[in-house]
């Protein structure tokens, strides 16, 4: 083990006191007993009790995670539907225009693709609700699975797809038995990303969101409005604790497979 | 079939009764303003075992591709026993093909990469098992049929691959540089083992290389290429011994070249080289006519080397020794003309005694017979 210099370890204490201050204080203060946010009075849990009892809060985080499954399954089809056409067939009439124009909502202002999504639902007539949100989301998040898609199929040796051919496989067969495993990891991170994103979002959520569907940043966004409640501290807590469990297990889980897998080759010799 | 006494050596391509397995026929490819395939004709006959050898980009591997069918001709049929090849993809055809990277399927088993063809025909499930078992006999890897294609080592990948392409009994078998990835003492070993399951299942394989001893090794037949076209289309023996232009005679085995102009065709062809020296004598490459410029080709191997001007022989020429390379069976010996051109002459080491004719700086005669040299066309 190399021992660390003080400077390193001043800005190791930086760096990360930069990230992670305001998320403890914010977990601290869910414990708070008192109904002042600012002010400490003791510890106590009564505010996650308050929540599970705060029946608008549930459902709306039920919303969510309705909203957020369907619109990144969504995604992920036609993300990476676009992302292997854009990087497997090849030239033709028009790929630059549509590569480029896939990437566009990655620096579109969601304000300008909120307006125009509600817009569109408004012209065709389709209520606000728990699909308009789904369609709008799936929409943005598209574009971020088929990046994340799109850099795993450049690497992609396209002769395994040659091979299935050559062995009989149709075109479909070849996609769905050899390529589509081989990328599957990909295809998950692009459907994780597309999850969180759907969760995270609040501004394109409020343009197309009516009022039987409000998602939860929709909801924390307007009661913070009227002043921070210690249950949002406690929900918020939750939120930390959940997306932090899932970081540490996919990382764990991928850390064993590349061991696993090196032992492996070492062996194969 | 060509082959029916126990005498006759295998020819079919000199039996005007042996009906081709492959007909290419006035193909050309072009990839925009490349043309990658010149007007190709060539006739391939069932259970050859076919090698097109040239540089890398001369086009043999796009004619591979288009006989799989991952490229289809710009003009020109080909056909496969007898069928117009240009509407059937590459998953219908009964044409399977080695990759250059093996292609393996990383997340499946040796042994699911090797019924991965045959699943797809739709055979039962003990059809499919015992196909299997018997491909992993063919190429000895039964003890590995569990592993993933990272858990074995190199040669044993090129095994699987081998074995899955030849598990649905292809009419004819495309390998890619199929050695290429191997070391030489593997490569050597496993040449002579495709030869083996080449005769044992009796499938035609084309093989594509770059590699001129790999060719002559395990071929019936090269098809040397360059630029998208066939320059020479022989059995090895006649690749070697006739090659029909510099170009073949070059890039096949070691060859010198004395550059001049053909000056008689009486007998056999006469090559002036030098001012005021007798004309080498050798044999006539191609149709040549008086005063044409050209090429005298010899062999190093044919060259003797001798201290004493031999005088039963009419091609022979001074020199100085300017190098010796002794490779352990044979020596090398570089030897400089008065004139300029340096010959390369081998002789083997049969003997075992140490005992060195000649060094460096020595002056010495080299001599061949009148048939040991080509003249070539320039």
């Amino acid at each position: 083990m190399r021992r660390l210099s003080t400077f390193n370890i001043v800005s190791l204490t930086l760096g990360f006191a930069f990230l992670y201050v305001p998320m403890l204080i914010l977990v601290i203060y869910s414990f708070n007993e008192s109904k002042l946010v600012t002010v400490w009075a003791g510890f106590s849990t009564k505010w996650y009790g308050e929540l599970l009892q705060n029946e608008a809060m549930i459902d709306a985080a039920w919303v969510t995670i309705k909203v957020a499954f369907f619109s990144s399954t969504l995604a992920t089809v036609l993300g990476t539907m676009a992302a292997y056409v854009l990087v497997r067939r090849g030239r033709f009439f028009g790929r630059t225009v549509f590569s480029g124009m896939i990437y566009a909502p990655l620096v579109m202002p969601e304000v300008i693709t909120g307006l125009s999504l509600l817009l569109l639902f408004i012209a065709i007539g389709l209520d606000r609700g728990v699909l308009t949100i789904v369609l709008a989301h799936t929409t943005f998040a598209m574009c971020y699975v088929s990046v994340v898609v799109s850099s795993r199929l450049v690497s992609f040796d396209d002769s395994l797809e040659e091979a299935a051919l050559d062995l009989g496989a149709s075109p479909f067969e070849a996609f769905r038995l050899v390529t589509l495993p081989i990328i599957a990891p990909a295809v998950i991170s692009g459907w994780l990303l597309a999850f969180t994103l759907s969760l995270d979002d609040l501004v394109i959520a409020s343009f197309t969101a009516g009022p039987s569907s409000t998602t939860l940043p929709i909801k924390i966004f307007s009661s913070v409005r009227l002043g921070v409640s210690p249950e949002i501290n406690a929900l918020s807590t939750i939120i930390i604790a959940i997306v932090t469990l899932g970081v540490l297990t996919a990382s764990i889980v991928s850390k064993r497979q590349i061991s696993q897998r090196l032992r492996e080759e070492a062996q194969a010799g | 079939m060509a082959v029916s006494g126990k005498d006759d050596v295998f020819a079919p391509w000199k039996d005007a009764t042996a009906e081709p397995l492959i007909k290419i026929n006035g193909v050309t490819k072009r990839f925009g303003d490349f043309t990658a395939i010149d007007n190709i004709s060539l006739e391939i006959y069932p259970q050859e075992f076919f090698a097109l050898l040239g540089p890398s980009g001369c086009g043999k591997t796009t004619l591979m591709r288009m006989l799989a069918g991952f490229e289809t001709p710009t003009s020109g049929v080909i056909s496969i026993d007898g069928q117009d090849m240009s509407t059937v993809p590459p998953n219908k055809r009964a044409v399977n093909m080695m990759f250059q990277s093996y292609a393996l399927f990383p997340h499946l088993s040796v042994w699911e990469n090797i019924a991965f063809g045959l699943r797809r025909d739709g055979l039962d499930k003990e059809k499919i098992a015992a196909r299997v078992e018997e491909m992993l006999k063919l190429v000895q890897l039964g003890k590995f049929a569990k592993r993933k294609p990272h858990q074995i080592s190199g040669g044993q990948r090129q095994r699987v691959a081998l074995a899955r392409s030849l598990a649905k009994a292809p009419k004819l078998l495309l390998l890619d540089e199929p050695l290429g990835a191997l070391d030489k003492k593997l490569r050597q070993e496993t040449q002579f083992e495709l030869m083996d399951i080449q005769e044992k299942t009796g499938t035609t394989f084309v093989i594509v290389t770059h590699d001129q001893e790999e060719a002559m090794t395990v071929a019936s037949r090269v098809a040397v290429m360059d630029h998208g076209q066939l320059i020479q289309v022989e059995t090895p023996e006649v690749i070697y011994e006739q090659p029909n232009s510099v170009y073949v005679a070059d890039f096949i085995g070691d060859v010198n070249l004395i550059e001049g102009s053909v000056s008689g065709l009486d007998s056999g062809a006469e090559l002036a080289w030098a001012e005021g020296r007798d004309p080498l004598i050798g044999q006539p490459g191609a149709s040549l006519s008086k005063g044409q410029s050209a090429s005298f080709a010899i062999r190093p191997e044919k060259i003797a080397i001798s201290a004493e001007e031999p005088q039963d022989r009419r091609n022979r020429v001074q020199g100085k020794i300017l190098d010796i390379g002794y490779l352990g069976n044979l020596s090398t010996y570089h030897v400089e003309l008065p004139d300029g051109p340096i010959i390369k002459c081998e002789v083997g080491n049969r003997s075992r005694i140490e005992r060195r004719d000649f060094t460096w700086e020595d002056e010495v005669w080299l001599s061949w017979s009148d048939t040991a040299g080509l003249v070539l066309p320039r």
